[in-house]
């Protein structure tokens, strides 16, 4: 085998343990109130981490990235199902990037 | 097993699937990415495909094919992918609060497939999380990513430049979309994503953490101190009951 595969077992295997580890050593639910408070928070958290500054990297011209990003928050702020958020956004982006 | 279980288990599993073909949209013109930049990386075919089948982490999949450019020794491209993807376990111990028990070996199976985006979307769903509907979900996602690691290899950028640049806002997209409808009416929510993505900004603008430990640190510094405030607030509201 060549080196590169077993780096790559190496990278997936680093890559597993965190993401299973929760799963197999904890009991959902049995933290204490404050933990299990601070768990429901991470979601909502991490989406605002994810999402900036992330977002600001995706095109070097600013107006581009705000426009993307208010035609998603647009879009799901009058109640679109997520795939009509993520379509809508890439249609309208890819055709004011074919205009100018 | 009797016959509604067996109706409910498909019915998750449609909702799981629906859930993930967002998400496998939004992979395309990543994996694409991925597989063209492999490729010029000089990875084999084989190799590509199994980094991804593999790995299954593409923002340490795009760093280790940068590492293996500048011929980084491969330890210190392990160590990276472990400090990048350790924010995984944050997502799991929150997942793990809200999935139905199951067997320990399928939560060992579903695992593998939690990802920043997969995690969002099971993360913001109202119901506990079956398995079905994991197994859905993470499936969906995940064939995308392996499927188009292989086209990015094989046909590289057919993609036209315009539409390349449009398709590089879908995963924030699907992040906002996620994100806005639990949001309204709800200020903690509200809270809770400006001040992590206030620390976030702090942390990379400055480069005080590397890309990994940012998200994770961010995220539990924000969740904590919202949590206490909230908290706090709660015992309050029962004292003076």
């Amino acid at each position: 085998m060549s080196n590169v595969i077993w780096m790559i077992i190496g990278m997936g295997l680093v890559t597993y343990i965190p993401r299973m580890l929760p799963f197999v050593a904890f009991e959902g639910g049995r933290f204490p109130p404050f933990l299990q408070g601070v768990l429901k928070n991470v979601p909502y958290a991490i989406l605002g981490a994810l999402i900036f500054p992330g977002i600001l990297f995706i095109h070097d011209e600013l107006w581009f990235v705000l426009l993307g990003a208010l035609i998603a928050f647009g879009l799901s702020y009058i109640g679109a199902n997520v795939i009509i958020v993520v379509i809508g956004a890439i249609l309208c982006l890819s055709f004011v990037s074919f205009l100018f | 097993m009797n016959g509604t279980m067996v109706q409910n288990q498909s019915s998750q599993l449609k909702l799981g699937i629906q859930g993930g073909l967002t998400i496998a949209i939004g992979y395309m013109p990543i994996a694409i990415t991925y597989g063209f930049i492999a490729k010029s990386t000089e990875l084999s075919l084989l190799e590509t495909v199994l980094m991804s089948a593999f790995v299954y982490a593409g923002a340490s999949q795009y760093m280790a094919l940068d590492m293996i450019a500048r011929s980084v020794g491969m330890i210190e491209i392990v160590i990276t992918t472990f400090i990048v993807n350790i924010r995984h376990f944050l997502m799991s111990a929150s997942l793990n609060e809200k999935t139905e028990k199951v067997a320990r070996w399928k939560k060992a199976l579903y695992a593998f497939g939690i990802t920043d985006e997969t995690f969002s979307v099971a993360a913001v769903q109202k119901d506990k999380l079956s398995a079905s509907y994991m197994f859905g979900l993470n499936i969906t996602a995940y064939s995308s990513w392996v499927f188009f690691s292989a086209v990015g290899f094989l046909i590289g950028e057919i993609l036209p430049e315009f539409f390349q640049e449009g398709m590089s806002v879908a995963l924030y997209a699907m992040f906002i979309g996620l994100l806005v409808p639990s949001m309204k009416g709800n200020r903690k929510v509200v809270i809770l994503a400006t001040i992590a993505a206030v620390f976030h900004s702090f942390f990379s603008f400055l480069h005080l953490l590397s890309t990994g430990w940012a998200i994770v640190v961010s995220t539990l510094l924000s969740a904590c101190l919202v949590e206490l405030v909230y908290y706090k607030k709660e015992e309050e509201g029962k004292e003076s009951e």
